[in-house]
């Protein structure tokens, strides 16, 4: 794999395993679903949203105009699910609407529900209508699937803000594609580019950004107060 | 024969009544040319000498603790059409007259329920059960039964051979003649009927006949009034109900088999008539002599039989046939206009059709509060702008650009992809007095923030919220690891609301 690619050809069934303590895991699939969408033609129908009790709980729900800035203005169709098995049976329903232009599915944890034939399920409906499917895990432990594209999500540090360097920028991500039939597993720094619906990867090299090569000059809260008091 | 039936308007000032106090002066408004006027008002705002159709300012002048509520026309014409209908259990010919009144033909129908008498006090007796102030008369003309209900005596039944003497009584207002042909009547110096009675119908005819309003002439209300003139009731047809009874030879303990037909034949009555439903109901009834009923909704008129059975089938998983079942009903709930669609060349259905299709099949199982679609209001706070609420009689707006921004305002700062459902409390480990905390804790696990930008001040919405709400200064940070926050603290030290203000976890970015 070259050090710096955008994501060229995603499958239609990806499954990302995240934490719950962060928004990495659900923006990287916003990121890849706009990419995705962008080259599909007439992807403007809603999403489905489907959201098990547990997910929703821990992560909370999506947020329509934050998830508008990223370019998806598509109206969301979200299904708050009481067990896994409501929402596994809910997004196989919507994976076999066409009229639906993605899938989002999140289930906490492992659950029984979630075992190789329901995601081989999935993946089957999926591949039938054609509608992308995007299956989040958080909290997850990485089990059988037949997923052929496997990530698994955290925050990383942002680029940097080009109008306050003391406010978070771009956000990225630490994406470590686990599994995959496209090529060698490899872990990358990914971004979002909304500008040109493009997931950037970059090779996950220990760089630092511009503009910090004092470690604690990039504290100056931490400094200062730490000095007064 | 006649009834009318006035004073309808009260129904809706009655319920607002019910919040603040029945005896406080209350009008309901309405926009008039120069201004609101006064719609109708209730008896405690009758005394103090508010009129209808009195300018609201001038009511205000003579009552100044006088509240006031828009009056809901619309809804006040929706509930008259409804009444309309409701009244033909006592005869078959029955119309709304004004914006305030009913007219029933009860020609031929009052020995069914005891004579003339006992039909006027079983109406005002039902009407009184719904909370409906009713006055009623009885007159062999629809022109006489208006005037005698608004003029009149309580509960009035005048015969026809008596009808000339009583009419004469009566004030020319109850002519129904519009304010200018009053006014001029009454500059003239004609009081009562009987004034117009005695002027020579040529005279009449010569002063009134030429401005155009053939039947709104003193003369032809005059003539409708005593008879003379035909005055045609037009009943409006009631609405359409569609229901298919199918009863069976032997008791099924299965009856899912058999539905197709007469699902069927329901939704063949439909087309025909160009409708779809928006809610159906079966009734399967047992041999023992219950029923079980089941209802389901439709997030769009449909009249699709194979999306109807799907919807139903999950009645059938538990239901307890006893020894069978005998007859089934099935009933189209809430119809509406439903055009023939076309089919797509290729086969395929509308997206909109589909989408709909998904929604009641998502709903019937799951609930029809698990599926939501974002409910965007005009607010800077985040929880109600980006409120959802349930998509089962929202489905429309799912068409291409149908949430196009309606009622969402652009936030000016960016905001997170994930909002928890409640704000969660951090645990502030290391402040200072400006910008966010430096250390904090949540969910048990200790964050140190890198990078910050904010505040984005929102203030609480003083028309809503309840006194002592404190406001909020929204924060993005971003921690050692990298994660970023939507953290903010409620209120300031200082304003006089609390004491030191404690710091919240609000969202997620990506």
């Amino acid at each position: 794999m070259t050090s710096s690619a955008s994501d060229p050809a995603p499958p239609a069934f990806t499954e990302t395993f995240c934490s719950t303590r962060d928004g990495a895991g659900t923006g990287l699939v916003l990121a890849q679903m706009d990419a995705v969408l962008a080259r599909m033609p007439g992807g403007k129908g809603p999403v489905l949203w489907v959201q098990e009790a547990r997910a929703a709980q821990e992560g909370g729900v999506p947020c329509q105009r934050g998830i508008a800035e990223l370019g998806l203005n598509m109206p969301i169709l979200r299904i708050a699910a009481r067990s896994a098995a409501d929402a596994l049976w809910a997004m196989e329903e919507g994976l076999e609407c066409a009229a639906l232009s993605a899938v989002v599915g999140e289930i906490w944890g492992n659950p029984k529900a979630l075992d190789f034939t329901a995601t081989k399920r999935l993946a089957l409906r999926s591949r039938q209508s054609g509608v992308p499917f995007w299956l989040l895990r958080p909290d997850g432990v990485a089990d059988l699937s037949v997923a052929p594209d496997r990530w698994r999500v955290s925050a990383t540090r942002s680029s940097d803000n080009p109008w306050d360097a003391r406010a978070p920028g771009r956000a990225r991500w630490l994406a470590d594609l686990f599994r995959t039939r496209r090529g060698a597993p490899a872990t990358w720094v990914a971004g979002h580019d909304p500008a040109a619906h493009r997931v950037d990867l970059v090779a996950a090299l220990p760089d630092r950004a511009l503009g910090e090569g004092d470690d604690r000059a990039a504290q100056p809260a931490l400094r200062s107060v730490g000095g007064g008091g | 024969m006649t009834t009318a039936q006035p004073s309808l308007p009260c129904a809706p000032w009655e319920e607002a009544a019910d919040g603040p106090d029945a005896d406080a002066p209350l009008v309901l408004a309405a926009p008039g040319p120069h201004g609101p006027v006064v719609h109708a008002a209730n008896p405690a705002a009758l005394t103090g000498g508010t009129k209808r159709g009195m300018r609201l300012t001038d009511a205000r002048a003579l009552t100044p603790e006088l509240q006031v509520v828009e009056a809901d026309l619309r809804g006040d014409a929706e509930a008259l059409r409804r009444l309309t209908l409701w009244s033909r259990r006592w005869c078959p010919w029955s119309a709304s007259d004004g914006a305030d009144g009913l007219v029933l033909d009860t020609t031929g129908s009052d020995h069914l329920w005891g004579g003339e008498a006992a039909i006027l006090a079983d109406m005002e007796m039902r009407l009184a059960d719904l909370g409906q102030d009713a006055r009623l008369a009885v007159a062999p003309t629809h022109g006489a039964a208006w005037a005698l209900a608004r003029y009149g005596d309580l509960r009035e039944n005048c015969g026809p051979s008596a009808l000339k003497a009583r009419l004469a009584m009566l004030p020319v207002a109850a002519l129904r003649l519009d304010g200018a042909t009053l006014l001029t009547l009454r500059r003239l110096g004609i009081k009562r009927i009987g004034d117009l009675m005695l002027i020579p119908r040529a005279t009449l005819e010569r002063r009134f006949g030429r401005d155009g309003r053939a039947l709104m002439t003193p003369l032809r209300r005059l003539d409708q009034m005593t008879g003379d003139l035909p005055e045609p009731i037009v009943s409006p047809a009631p609405p359409q109900r569609f229901r298919v009874v199918h009863r069976l030879a032997e008791p099924v303990m299965d009856p899912q088999p058999l539905l197709p037909e007469p699902l069927g034949m329901l939704c063949a009555e439909m087309a025909d008539a160009g409708q779809g439903l928006r809610g159906i109901r079966l009734e399967l009834y047992r041999t023992d002599g219950t029923a079980s009923r089941f209802e389901t909704g439709c997030s769009q008129a449909s009249r699709d039989p194979a999306h109807l059975l799907n919807l139903m089938a999950r009645h059938f998983e538990s239901l307890d046939a006893g020894f069978g079942f005998d007859t089934l009903s099935l009933e189209a709930l809430r119809p509406e206009p439903l055009s023939a669609a076309q089919i797509r060349l290729d086969g395929g259905v509308q997206s909109d059709v589909a989408l709909a299709t998904l929604i009641d099949r998502l709903a019937v199982r799951l609930g029809p509060q698990a599926v939501q679609l974002p409910d965007p209001r005009e607010s800077h706070l985040p929880e109600r702008a980006d409120a959802w609420s349930p998509a089962v009689r929202r489905a429309d707006l799912l068409a291409p650009g149908g949430l196009g921004g309606g009622g969402m305002i652009a936030a000016s700062r960016e905001r997170p992809v994930r909002l928890l459902h409640a704000p969660e409390r951090i645990e502030v480990l290391y402040a200072v007095p400006e910008g966010p905390p430096v250390r904090f804790k949540w969910r048990r696990k200790p964050y140190v923030i890198r990078r910050h930008q904010g505040p984005e001040r929102i203030a609480p919405e003083w028309w809503r919220a309840r006194p002592g709400t404190r406001l909020r200064d929204y924060y993005k940070v971003e921690v050692e690891a990298g994660e970023r926050y939507w953290l903010f603290r409620e209120g300031i030290l200082g304003d006089g609301r609390g004491d030191t203000p404690d710091w919240f976890l609000h969202g997620l970015f990506a």
